[in-house]
């Protein structure tokens, strides 16, 4: 690096470098889509409509876990905090009016962001690895949405399901997709463009860099974990509207796919990097898989192989253009 | 006299970490309007000071008096709002955050920070540029333009003009001088004595944890502060028989180790040493000057840009550790944490580099394994009563256990990086014995250590780096403390003592 390069790449690098996200993960997502168009022609409005329901649970759950995984922790009990929100939905909601059930959906949503306050708290304190203490505390979750509801039941007034599975304005816009775009915004706007944002980043890149700059490490923390409940419990507020029911071990299978998600999407595992247009993409594409294999005719449990392999390629290629890049 | 004018007073300030102490009776006054120089040699506790007046840490005993008042700073948060702020050596910028949104983190306004980067020579700098693609002496001046920004009182420098280009270096000097005439504070610590004295109006000199005296910094009290530095009773005490009687070096033989116009980094900038069998080469540097990036180097934990390193007069290529075993040189370094498995036996750890010579694949050849490892063990005389568990040793048997694993697997050059380091005076005294034995069993040795008192009781010959060169190159018999310490700072030490 020559003396007089103070600045940083040419303009038009550092656009794509720093809008990955933004031009790539869209651009990958058109593609899998006429993909599909290709091996299914009858894909039309139906078909967007059960991708986006489909999709909706999981996007919520990389939105969780983005927010962790950028401020430098992780959260392994995403799937439990997902279960609990949906049981307590299922259970309190079945015979609620449209007007109660929004008001405990608010409910659920606090009790949501103060699971997530109880992660950071927990991972502050006892100086415990966050990896330790929040696949402990999804352990105790997961028994907690058990003994709410032993069994997939319960369910939600119709209107409450339809802020996810109707389609008000379009078919080929349906609620999920409006739903999924808004509750990312209005939580993640705000935190990113605020200055809640920058030190979520700022202590996810580099701790000891942000706390010399006078940042309170252990707050920030704390307040990334927050979002994440909340984000948390909204995904399983939309397994509730997209299922219909509540079932106390859907939960397992988002923690995971979520990691996948933010690591397709484009998120550093380390944390600091990344953004949240990728994974809420990522998590479609994830989405998208096992049901191109249906159309495929092949056995869509292919899906959790694919989904794996793709996280170790991901994770690999990282690696590798970091190790190009410390040569130079 | 000066307690009105005095900005900062510093008082009996103690700091232990554990059982190792840091700090026992620090002092400081600085003056409003006055560039003062806190001075010491490694380890003298300059940077623990440095630390408990920024609130990195807290003191165990003694004040901290602010504007005449007692004040103790829990953060560096803290520290800035009273007008105290730090440049650290590394700066306190966030890699994946832009120049401005770093600058917004500190709550530092962004037009004051160009304005300063401007005076400091920096005037193209690219804003929305990432920290993690600017490079390092840029990154300290933005450091040091953020801090100015905040117009703290009290402006502390540590080893600011590091890797800095001598124009770059300049503008901050012009900067220094006029904080002085606009009557704020710098802290000044700096390693280059003539830096020293050319910017600064007083001096503190630390000595293991003591502040030992108050001197003029100007170009005359140099003398002074070396004395000071040594302090009066080492300089006269260099026990002859400790020594012992040094191979002689025949240059018709290959050098073991020989490395040329090494670079690496922004701190190595070209050094080139050779080691013949049989000898022991001391390599004396104040923190910060390279000497890490060396032996990092040679000893394949790092790759270098430029130069090269041969052993036995063949060129290497050093990709990874087993690159530099195979080719006979081995790494003791200061950690032992980090060439040692705690939770095993002194056994397993001795044998780990062995496990390629005994049996590649298969099972381990327990008996020729146990026969080696005992001989070393014994060789050494490591006190194997808690051999089962290596962490349960003691420091000192540590360090031995590292080098038996070395003895017991055949080396050509041993690489000691500060072995010594928090080892008791007997044990030292042991371990300097094995490194001579070594030598004299026709082993090359490179050896830093942090005690320049200790180069004359192990070496045949020393050189001293500064700024990441070979400064000075002499015998052993001439490397006392001071003139190691003189030339350590950048003083011409040899040619004075000529003169």
């Amino acid at each position: 690096m020559s003396a007089t390069m103070v600045g940083a790449p040419a303009p038009f690098r550092r656009f794509v470098g720093r809008h990955l996200a933004w031009v790539g993960m869209p651009a990958l997502l058109i593609l899998a889509l006429a993909f599909t168009a290709l091996i299914h022609p009858e894909f039309g409005s139906f078909d967007v409509q059960s991708l986006a329901l489909g999709a909706l649970p999981l996007a919520m759950a990389a939105a969780a876990q983005a927010v962790v995984v950028l401020s430098g922790g992780i959260d392994l009990s995403v799937g439990s905090l997902m279960a609990v929100s949906n049981v307590l939905a299922a259970s309190t909601m079945q015979h609620a009016s449209f007007t109660q059930s929004l008001l405990l959906a608010a409910l659920i949503l606090i009790a949501g962001a103060l699971q997530g306050a109880a992660n950071g708290i927990i991972v502050v304190i006892s100086r415990i690895p966050d990896v330790v203490v929040t696949l402990t505390t999804g352990f105790i979750w997961g028994g907690v949405a058990l003994l709410i509801l032993e069994k997939p039941g319960g369910g939600a007034p119709p209107e409450f399901l339809d802020l996810a599975a109707g389609n008000l304005l379009s078919p080929w816009l349906p609620n999920a997709l409006i739903l999924l775009v808004v509750a990312v915004a209005l939580i993640w706007l705000p935190v990113r463009r605020s200055r809640l944002g920058l030190l979520i980043y700022a202590v996810g890149s580099d701790r000891i860099a942000a706390f010399r700059s006078g940042v309170g490490i252990d707050s920030t923390r704390i307040l990334a974990y927050i979002v994440g409940g909340l984000f948390s419990a909204l995904g399983g507020l939309a397994l509730t509207m997209t299922t219909g029911i509540g079932a106390p071990l859907a939960g397992t299978y988002y923690t995971l796919s979520s990691v996948a998600a933010i690591v397709i999407g484009g998120v550093r595992l380390t944390g600091g990097r990344g953004g949240m247009v990728g994974p809420v993409i990522a998590a479609v594409l994830l989405t998208l898989i096992p049901t191109d294999l249906i159309f495929l005719n092949i056995d869509p449990n292919y899906g959790q192989v694919i989904q794996g392999t793709l996280i170790v390629f991901v994770v690999m290629i990282g690696g590798f253009v970091a190790v190009l890049q410390s040569r130079k | 006299m000066n307690e009105t004018s005095s900005l900062l007073d510093i008082r009996d300030i103690a700091k232990n970490f554990g059982s190792v102490v840091a700090l026992r009776a620090a002092a400081l006054n600085v003056r409003a309007g006055e560039v003062h120089a806190l001075m010491g040699a490694n380890g003298a506790g300059k940077s623990t000071l440095v630390k408990i007046l920024t609130g990195v840490f807290s003191a165990d005993a003694g004040e901290i008096i602010l504007d005449g008042k007692t004040r103790s700073f829990r953060s560096p948060a803290e520290a800035r709002q009273a007008g105290i702020v730090s440049v650290y050596q590394d700066p306190a910028l966030v890699p994946d955050l832009t120049v401005a949104q770093n600058l917004r983190l500190a709550k530092v306004p962004l037009s004051e920070t160009v304005r300063w980067l401007t005076e400091l020579g920096v005037d193209d700098l690219d804003l929305k540029a990432f920290i993690r693609d600017i490079p390092y002496p840029i990154l300290r001046l933005i450091d040091l333009a953020r801090a100015l920004a905040s117009e703290p009182r009290l402006l502390l420098l540590d080893e600011i003009t590091a890797a800095l280009s001598a124009d770059l270096a300049e503008k901050v000097f012009a900067m220094v001088r006029r904080r002085r005439e606009q009557g704020h504070s710098v802290i000044f610590i700096s390693h280059r004595m003539a830096e020293v004295s050319a910017i600064c109006d007083r001096a503190t000199v630390l000595r293991d944890g003591i502040t030992v005296g108050v001197t003029d910094a100007a170009p005359g009290s140099q003398e002074r502060i070396v004395t000071l530095m040594l302090g009066t009773e080492i300089a006269k005490a260099i026990p002859k028989a400790a020594r012992a009687t040094h191979a002689r070096v025949s240059s018709s033989v290959a050098p073991a180790l020989e490395v040329r116009s090494l670079r690496c980094g922004h701190l190595l900038q070209d050094v080139s040493l050779s080691v013949h069998p049989g000898e022991v080469l001391g390599v004396a540097a104040l923190e910060g000057q390279g000497q890490e990036e060396l032996f990092h180097c040679i000893a394949g934990v790092r790759r270098f840009d430029d130069g090269a390193i041969l052993a036995q007069g063949k060129p290497l290529r050093l990709r990874h550790p087993a690159d530099a075993i195979s080719a006979g040189l081995v790494l003791v370094p200061a950690n032992r944490l980090q060439a040692l498995l705690q939770q095993r036996s002194i056994r397993e750890n001795v044998a780990l580099p062995m496990f390629r010579r005994l049996s590649a694949w298969g099972p381990v050849a327990m008996k020729a394994e146990r026969a080696r490892v005992e001989s070393a063990v014994s060789r050494l005389q490591i006190d194997t009563r808690a051999e089962s568990e290596l962490r349960r040793l003691s420091g000192g048997n540590q360090q031995k256990v590292v080098i038996a694993r070395w003895l017991a697997s055949g080396f050509k050059t041993l690489l000691c990086f500060d072995p010594t380091r928090g080892i008791d005076v007997g044990t030292k005294r042991q371990i300097y014995a094995l490194v001579r034995e070594l030598a004299a069993a026709g082993s090359a040795v490179l050896l830093f250590t942090s005690e320049l008192a200790e180069i004359p009781l192990a070496c045949d010959r020393a050189i001293v780096l500064f700024g990441g060169r070979v400064v000075d190159e002499m015998p052993a018999s001439e490397a006392d403390e001071a003139t190691l310490l003189r030339a350590a700072h950048g003083l011409a030490a040899r040619s004075e003592a000529a003169a």
